[in-house]
């Protein structure tokens, strides 16, 4: 994760309490959105950015998975996420981010 | 009266050491955790010369091996070697770092580049070799400085040093001892940026079959930014690059747009022919050292070389309809607007479907799509997957979704619309770019009869907007020389003094 998004999660989990924090993805592949969860979660893995160390535990899912389009107006996602769903591998995002959440997800 | 592309040029330069010393992976990991195991690890795991030159997209990208044909090759290709595999291809050529630091140096009109007078002894027949490089360059190679010297430029006075195998056979100098905007390190990026530039102009020029005297403006779209502190982003690598590069009868300017730049700014010099302004119109982009093995930490951890070890910079020549080449259509301009939103969905329709409803056609009309063409086999080790081939499948999706693409076929549309990703990571360089040379023949030869260029860039990078931009274009076959104008001149002249006559004829009648 770019080295300023991860300075901006750690403030903003910093002001807001980590427990109230839901880290939204939109990755395109599910090893990318693993990397990005994990860095949320249990820290930096490339050890790079502000976030090396730090496991914040935060809540992430990726926008595609069901129980967030669960939480979209249905006319909206449509217009905004459908053409992805047609594209990305949805099983595959969803189990990297569900192992992810299962080991580190301290919410 | 669209304009046509005349010629291109496509460049890499191979630049091992910079990769430790100049991409910002490694020179961050260097403050952040210099004792690291990455860092002990990338000097042993760096492609030689050889390697470099018989990689596969390397050979697609200077135009010895056409992009359908690197399709037939299984990939991953890091582990393969192309057969017959040559440094010049007919779009361009690989350099080796040596020659690129010799060029550096005639790119340097400062007095900044050092190099050791025993380096430039060894290497200059070969530069003086180099196919491309005209006289005037050679001319401009100086015979070098002392070791010592460059080693207390680096040692005292911040100079960035130049190695080649870990040796040090050079330095670049600050151009000032205060202002961080004329630092070694801006200054070394800034002029390998302009001789990349320098090296895709001459071979454009070349390809284009024009005098370098006949090209009247050059606009340059590479990811640095020139100046000083009271003027940071002053630029003009345009005409720098066109006075080293000898077009003596150009001026110039610098667009930028991040990686969409190359599509902005070939976009504007079409328009800038199409509208008379000049007749001749290149389009120039050098290489970015910072992106330098972006990706390293990846590669390696899959037990793979660093393969982001190549310098990317093109050039296009565009001019007045010819009634020969293809022509850049600025009818079908395909644009993300302020309004238009971030999300894939909203970037894909605008850019794509958006211009061509627009025109009355549908996105299966184009024969082939140039997206961001990022070789494979670099993206995919880091996580970022196929990137041609994701923007295949989104175009592919909105087919679909608009009813224009049985969803059966949706599986072969990234075949038979697209193409497989041979560009470095260079940011710039792959934005849609990497297949004009290609397209152009395509077109030529008849075997498709429009391409769309896509460039996209994120803006977020700057911290300015976190808008999303890209822009794209339609090229198709020439449709035959047009003319000029409706109205010949003779015609013009004959209505005015009409008016004129008729104006007097007015004037005496009210003194009657």
């Amino acid at each position: 994760m770019d080295l300023e998004n991860q300075k901006r999660v750690k403030e903003l989990s910093e002001q807001y309490g980590p427990e109230n924090i839901v880290v939204l993805l939109g990755a395109a592949e599910a090893e990318a959105s693993g990397l990005a969860a994990e860095t949320v979660t249990a820290g930096d893995p490339t050890f790079a950015g502000p976030l090396t160390g730090v496991q914040l535990g935060l809540q992430t899912y990726h926008v595609c998975e069901e129980i967030v389009k669960a939480e979209y107006d249905s006319a909206v996602y449509d217009e905004q996420v459908s053409m992805m769903e047609m594209v990305l591998d949805i099983d595959e995002i969803t189990s990297e981010m569900k192992g992810i959440r299962d080991q580190y997800c301290k919410f | 009266m669209n304009s046509v592309i005349k010629g291109t040029g496509y460049i890499l330069v191979h630049t091992p050491d910079m990769v430790m010393q100049n991409g910002t992976t490694q020179t961050t990991e260097k403050i952040v955790n210099p004792e690291s195991e990455y860092l002990k690890a990338v000097p042993n795991n760096l492609r030689n010369f050889d390697t470099v030159v018989s990689y596969y997209p390397n050979q697609t990208y200077i135009g010895n091996i056409t992009p359908d044909e690197l399709a037939n090759i299984e990939a991953p290709w890091y582990d393969k070697t192309a057969p017959d595999a040559k440094r010049y291809g007919k779009f361009g050529q690989i350099m080796p770092e040596e020659e690129f630091y010799i060029l550096m140096q005639t790119c340097d009109v400062f007095d900044l580049v050092k190099l050791d007078k025993e380096f430039v002894a060894a290497n200059k027949a070969s530069f003086a070799a180099n196919e491309i490089i005209s006289e005037d360059i050679v001319a401009r190679v100086n015979d070098g400085v002392e070791y010592a010297e460059i080693e207390a430029a680096v040692n005292n006075e911040h100079a960035e040093p130049l190695y080649v195998k870990e040796k040090l056979v050079g330095c670049i100098k600050r151009a000032h001892d205060i202002d961080v905007n004329l630092s070694a390190h801006v200054m070394l990026e800034n002029i390998v940026a302009k001789a990349s530039s320098v090296l895709a102009l001459l071979h454009a020029v070349k390809n284009a079959g024009i005098q370098k005297s006949d090209v009247e403006y050059v606009l340059d779209c590479c990811e640095e930014a020139a100046g000083d502190m009271n003027q940071r982003g002053g630029c003009n690598f345009a005409k720098a690059a066109a006075e080293i590069a000898g077009l003596e009868n150009a001026s110039g300017a610098d667009m930028r747009g991040f990686c969409a730049a190359p599509a902005h700014t070939i976009i504007a010099a079409a328009s800038l022919v199409s509208s008379g302004a000049y007749n001749c119109v290149a389009v120039t982009s050098g290489g970015c050292t910072a992106k330098l093995g972006m990706n390293g930490k990846d590669h390696l951890k899959k037990g793979m070389p660093i393969l982001e070890d190549m310098l990317g910079g093109f050039a296009v020549i565009i001019t007045k309809n010819d009634g020969v080449n293809p022509e850049i259509d600025l009818s079908i301009l395909g644009r993300h607007t302020v309004g238009t939103g971030s999300a894939p969905q909203n970037v894909i329709t605008s850019l794509v479907q958006e211009p061509l409803q627009r025109n009355g056609m549908k996105i299966t009309d184009i024969d082939r799509y140039s997206p961001e063409m990022q070789n494979p086999d670099i993206t995919k080790p880091a996580g970022a997957g196929d990137v041609p081939l994701a923007n295949y499948k989104m175009i592919g999706a909105l087919a679909v979704k608009s009813g224009e693409l049985d969803k059966a076929d949706l599986k072969d549309f990234p075949a038979k619309h697209g193409l497989v990703g041979w560009a470095p990571t260079q940011g710039h360089i792959p934005s849609g770019v990497p297949y004009i040379g290609f397209a152009c023949e395509d077109l030529m030869s008849g075997k498709i009869k429009n391409a769309m260029i896509i460039g996209k860039g994120s803006l977020f990078l700057g911290r300015m907007t976190n808008l999303f931009d890209g822009v794209s274009f339609v090229i198709h076959a020439n449709t035959g020389a047009e003319e000029e104008s409706s109205v010949s001149e003779e015609t013009v002249r004959s209505l005015i003094s009409s008016s004129l006559r008729d104006f007097a004829n007015s004037l005496l009648s009210q003194e009657d």
